[in-house]
């Protein structure tokens, strides 16, 4: 088996090996989609929103949220304690690269992420009649554009933070904004002219407007696909600038 | 060819200069050791030959290739065991070796690698729950399992039992046996004098002797002691009169003499001469403790080191 391979191979073992880790990053998410959907105003159509249900606007949201909650609780705090107790120093004297490292990474918390996604969406489908996606392909390109934007951002944090504590704190610190912008407060539909710009710029705004012209069977705006790029080569660069083995 | 040559190492942190010139070759199939007390720099030295750190001066060849010029042909032919570096909590013995073995081009049996460290009922255990030696032993593996040339171990014997440390002394023979090349760094005397063919001893960032532990005893002095209670007084005189005696002490009621060549026959014959009888005879011979001490004006960490806990 390649380097990349058994490296993705261990880090989703070791990943499945941390329960609390898994719950906030894998299930904390479509538990959250279950406990909105159970409230019964949720799942009234409202006449403002086209008769679309609250839940239908929420399912995108949530499902951002997954992506955040990996990105920002998971890889960043796993890379940061990586680094902490020397398993990167470890890695360093053998001939596997800082690339293929941060690939199986990613590659991990990829398949995890849609494994979640697709759970997500199942839910909503079969407990509470949430229609899937019209334009799939769409639907999955935005998912993996926000996800791709979302773990550059994870391992930015991993890169500045200086030990595995303050990358957790650092990660909760950019989460609560990040998730306000997607929507989970205040939909996106309901934010004021300025709130809704802002939303528009930030990965998981532009994150969630994309995954619900996908489901609405359009194609994603150019500006959110191409902020959710932005976002991916700007913090994936710095990420890469700052990476250190110790 | 000598398979590492470090030649005007230097590297310094901020103000400090915790290498300062070093330099030495060492040859195949050696257990070269670097000998030293604790921040004396020897890690250091060693981070720079594993190309972990940026020397600020000279260069390092290993096997031939430039250890700072970041060649990942290097990780192919050194594998390192680290001071204080560790394996993620959960990663159980036997997948470790596997990952790690698929690093490599040409790696090692990793299921012999161990079984001859005594792993195998550990395949499944994961690293938190070894203990000490396990866990040296299992990052002795790791540094193996690529098939290297040259293998560093950085005081890979700290913190084990006496009995461990002995298992490893053996083992650390055996690969060298397989043809590895081994750079030891240590700060166990006992260690150094055991295992290596040469030793380096470094102080406060250079080089102070290169040389066979035998060597080294040797360089610092021909010199041996010789210790017995005289049956009757003696005249100092009758002894540092010969040739092989430099000094003569009392040291309550026994005489210290001191002196190189063959003095104990010197001194027998001259006593014999005198009808003088040697009670409690000892001779005293120079150990490696004593050339360090010679060389660097102090003793080695004596806090840490064997003969300490020993005692």
């Amino acid at each position: 088996m390649s380097a990349l391979s058994r490296l993705t191979v261990t880090e989703t073992r070791l990943f499945l090996r941390e329960p609390i880790v898994v719950f906030f990053a894998v299930a904390f998410a479509p538990i959250l989609l279950i406990v909105l959907g159970l409230i019964p105003s949720m799942r009234e159509p409202v006449p403002e929103l086209g008769g679309l249900r609250m839940i239908d606007i929420y399912l995108p949201i949530v499902v951002s949220m997954g992506i955040a909650l990996f990105s920002l609780s998971g890889l960043s705090q796993l890379f940061a304690s990586y680094r902490e107790k020397g398993v990167l120093r470890r890695l360093r004297t053998t001939p596997v690269r800082p690339v293929v490292l941060i690939g199986a990474q990613l590659l991990m918390a990829t398949i995890m992420s849609v494994l979640t996604m697709l759970v997500i969406l199942a839910i909503g489908r079969l407990a509470f009649d949430v229609r899937l996606p019209g334009q799939l392909t769409a639907y999955l390109i935005a998912y993996l554009l926000v996800a791709l934007a979302m773990f550059a951002i994870g391992l930015l944090v991993a890169a500045l933070a200086p030990s595995s504590k303050s990358a957790s704190a650092i990660g909760s610190l950019v989460f609560f904004p990040l998730i306000f912008f997607a929507g989970l407060w205040l939909p996106r539909d309901a934010m004021s002219g300025t709130l809704r710009t802002i939303s528009d710029l930030t990965p998981l705004g532009a994150g969630v407007q994309s995954l619900q012209d996908a489901t609405a069977g359009q194609w994603p705006q150019p500006l959110h696909l191409a902020v959710l790029l932005a976002w991916t080569v700007v913090a994936g660069g710095l990420a890469a600038r700052y990476f250190r083995w110790e | 060819m000598a398979i590492i040559e470090v030649d005007g190492l230097v590297k310094r942190y901020g103000g400090h200069t915790a290498v300062d010139g070093v330099s030495f070759a060492v040859e195949p199939g050696e257990i070269f050791g670097i000998l030293g007390p604790n921040g004396a720099g020897k890690t250091t030295t060693v981070e720079c030959i594993e190309g972990l750190r940026k020397a600020d001066g000279g260069s390092i060849r290993v096997c031939g290739i430039d250890a700072q010029s970041g060649d990942s042909e290097l990780r192919q032919v050194l594998g390192a065991q680290l001071q204080e570096s560790e394996l993620p909590d959960k990663l159980r013995v036997g997948e470790a070796m596997e990952l790690y073995s698929s690093f490599y081009r040409d790696p090692a049996d990793w299921r012999e690698l161990i079984e001859t460290l005594h792993l195998t009922g550990k395949l499944n255990a994961p690293f938190r729950k070894l203990s000490g030696g396990q866990k040296q032993r299992l990052s002795i593996a790791l540094a193996l399992v690529g098939n290297p040339r040259v293998a560093v171990l950085d005081e890979v014997t700290t913190g084990l039992d006496p009995q461990a440390r002995r298992d490893a002394w053996d083992l650390i023979e055996r690969i060298r046996g397989r043809g590895v090349t081994i750079l030891l760094v240590t700060h166990f005397m006992e260690e150094a004098e055991r295992l290596c063919d040469r030793l380096a001893v470094i102080d406060a960032g250079r080089l102070v002797a290169l040389d066979t532990p035998a060597g080294l005893v040797a360089r610092v002095d021909g010199r041996q002691r010789i210790r017995f209670r005289p049956s009757t007084p003696l005249e100092h005189a009758v002894l540092t009169a010969l040739p092989e005696v430099s000094s003569v002490e009392r040291a309550g009621s026994q005489l210290v003499v001191t002196g190189t060549g063959n003095l104990l026959l010197a001194v027998t014959t001259a006593l014999a001469r005198e009808q003088i009888t040697a009670g409690d005879l000892r001779v005293e011979q120079t150990t490696l403790d004593d050339a360090f001490v010679a060389l660097t004006g102090r003793r080695i960490d004596a806090t840490d080191s064997i003969a300490a806990e020993e005692i």
